[in-house]
């Protein structure tokens, strides 16, 4: 009885003094909010880090020039070029790895094309004809490049769907050629859309022969890194220690710790981003909840200010009835309803800045997830519940401390 | 008629440091159920310090007080609050309305804290009734007249059907044809059977009970029924 009309008139006195109670629980709100947005974010960017690797493809192990440094990445991800691995590498590693379903070396260049007058600018990849498998992806018109076209470096290209929309508008761009570095290729196929895949836009880049590009575009003999899907997931760790011994061994290499290569896989990454953004949310949740407790010390001045405002209120109370635990119990429920109803208008406010970065994230051409996580909800709620009962105490007491004829007397 | 109160030497002193300040030197006289009194003195005498022992809003340092045949002389801040709520209505000058409260919720605000409230909306309802404000009962209180908000601190002091009703200067703040009709709505009360004790240091007004006790410097002056008291009918020129 007691609970609910104190309740009903908490509710009440929001209402009455809308202005007061808005900045009275600001704090929280931008506590929580912060908390549910923050948490929205890093989720989101998690999503989006997830699938962009993803995106990759799946069951992959890749290898990189280079030793692993065992405090960074290797020096390749720095632009460091290093030619220790060449074509024959991956070529064996495909022959003599068992699980290994498809496997490509890849370079990559910025490259300006031409059409006729119509130029542009795209990212170039040299790989075999295993790229669709590996990328999941396939062509849309005509197909894809061959191992005859490798083994013959044949002057032939795949271009993504927007380079094709780009030189050729909507006409079938198939059989007509491109010119890059003053060479005419043939045009044998044209990919479907892709989008954004490993930060990268497939969609404006072409394909060659990995052949064609090592000698007849970029005058070099190693590739950029290679990549390899396996059957399996449960066989990658079996077919990296593989790949290692192979390439230890054509590289007469004795000691692991001398490495010129490093292999990677998916997995590992997807490990690493989860530790980090594990480390990321509690710093972040942590902030927020400091920017809490500062609202709560804000509510516990309103509320005292609130007790001395209405000590007449109290010593009536008092003479009709009310015990000294009935009025801590008003005050205490008077200061949780405010940090919830708080509390609520943040998770709505947080939800919804969130939900506006997620559209213009995704409107950018990310695979950006909205994602509000049941334990920013819970743990937001349960933090404002704390900060109303921790925050609330002192005021109540003091207004319960007031015996009835004082309280009555106050001017 | 039984006797309601009954207090027997009853003294009230006050210590703030090392500061003792006596304000009751010793008081006894009994209430019977039924009675209107008026208990009346300049300020400063003590009469609201007994009022306050005598509605448990405060206690007693030495005598007895008993209510209802039982000593209440040395109750808890608990119980006092229960007998508050149970056997006292208050009536009070400044009539301590809840601000910005209909006066429904006014009026109901004493059942709120009852251990046995009952048909809530029955009593509360009949409360308004009796002091003729049913027209008002979803008005808030600051929409209200100050006669009007007097008649809802009435209404509150009935709505449990407490034993007694302490009136402190309930007319002090309202013009005489208000007062009036508060003083009216007391003495229908009365006759309807409730025991009233007016608080006051008016002369005019404490001559509407039926008994007069005088405190003058922390001692009864003098206690005597009023022969010609002032009676206020429903029809009264004063009311019009």
């Amino acid at each position: 009885m007691i609970i609910i009309d104190t309740i009903k008139m908490s509710l009440k006195n929001l209402r009455v003094n809308k202005m007061r109670s808005f900045l009275t629980m600001l704090g929280i709100i931008i506590g929580i909010s912060s908390v549910i947005l923050i948490t929205s974010l890093v989720a989101g960017a998690e999503s989006l880090i997830v699938n962009q690797i993803q995106g990759i493809g799946t069951n992959l192990i890749a290898v990189l020039p280079g030793a692993s440094d065992e405090d960074g990445p290797p020096a390749a991800l720095y632009g460091i070029v290093i030619t220790t691995l060449k074509d024959s590498d991956v070529e064996a590693i495909k022959e003599r790895v068992p699980h290994i379903t498809a496997g490509s070396s890849y370079v990559t260049s910025t490259e300006i094309i031409s059409s006729g007058n119509q130029k542009a600018t795209v990212s170039m990849f040299g790989v075999d004809s295993d790229y669709p498998n590996i990328s999941e992806t396939s062509v849309d018109i005509g197909h894809f490049l061959t191992p005859e076209d490798k083994g013959s470096t044949a002057r032939v290209v795949v271009l993504g769907s927007q380079v094709a929309e780009e030189l050729f508008n909507s006409q079938i761009a198939v059989g007509q050629k491109i010119k890059i570095k003053n060479d005419p290729y043939s045009i044998i196929g044209v990919m479907k859309s892709q989008g954004t895949v490993g930060f990268q836009n497939v969609d404006n880049a072409i394909f060659i022969p990995i052949t064609t590009a090592q000698r007849k575009v970029l005058g070099i003999n190693h590739i950029g890194f290679a990549r390899f899907k396996i059957d399996h997931q449960d066989n990658i760790p079996e077919a990296s220690i593989q790949i290692e011994e192979l390439l230890r061994d054509r590289h007469n290499i004795s000691n692991p710790t001398e490495d010129d290569f490093t292999v990677n896989n998916t997995e590992n990454a997807l490990a690493i981003l989860d530790t980090v953004t594990g480390a990321l949310n509690l710093f972040l949740v942590a902030i927020a909840g400091i920017s809490l407790i500062v609202g709560g010390i804000g509510i516990m001045n309103i509320m005292l200010a609130a007790v001395t405002e209405r000590i007449r209120e109290i010593g009536l109370r008092k003479a009709v009835g009310a015990t000294s635990s009935n009025i801590t119990t008003q005050f205490l429920i008077e200061t949780i309803i405010i940090t919830f109803v708080g509390a609520i208008i943040g998770m709505l406010i947080g939800t919804f800045i969130a939900f506006l970065i997620s559209l213009g994230v995704n409107a950018l051409g990310y695979d950006w997830d909205f994602v509000i996580t049941p334990v920013s909800i819970i743990i937001s709620s349960l933090f404002a519940i704390i900060v109303g009962l921790s925050f609330g105490v002192y005021p109540a007491k003091k207004a319960a401390s007031y015996d009835p004829i004082t309280a009555l007397r106050y001017e | 008629m039984t006797e309601l109160i009954k207090v027997q030497d009853l003294k009230k002193q006050y210590e703030n440091d090392e500061i003792v300040t006596k304000v009751l030197h010793g008081v006894s006289f009994s209430i019977k159920q039924g009675e209107f009194v008026a208990i009346m003195g300049p300020s400063g005498s003590g009469k609201s310090t007994l009022m306050h022992i005598l509605g448990f809003l405060d206690q007693l340092t030495t005598g007895k007080y008993f209510f209802k045949n039982n000593d209440t002389s040395n109750l808890s801040d608990d119980q006092m609050a229960e007998y508050r709520n149970f056997e006292i209505g208050f009536v009070f000058q400044a009539f301590n309305l809840l601000p910005r409260t209909s006066v429904f919720d006014n009026v109901k605000l004493p059942l709120t804290y009852a251990k046995n409230p009952g048909d809530i909306n029955d009593k509360v309802k009949k409360a308004i009734e009796a002091v003729d404000l049913t027209h008002r009962t979803n008005n808030l209180s600051n929409q209200l007249s100050g006669g009007e908000k007097q008649r809802v601190a009435i209404a509150r002091a009935l709505v449990n059907d407490p034993a007694l009703i302490f009136a402190d200067e309930p007319t002090g703040n309202l013009d005489s044809k208000t007062g009036g009709q508060v003083m009216r709505i007391l003495q229908n009360l009365n006759k309807q059977g409730k025991t009233i004790i007016l608080v006051t240091h008016e002369k005019y007004t404490a001559e509407h009970a039926r008994r007069i006790i005088k405190i003058r410097d922390g001692l009864i002056e003098s206690d005597f029924k009023v022969t010609n008291h002032i009676e206020i009918n429903d029809g009264d020129e004063l009311l019009k």
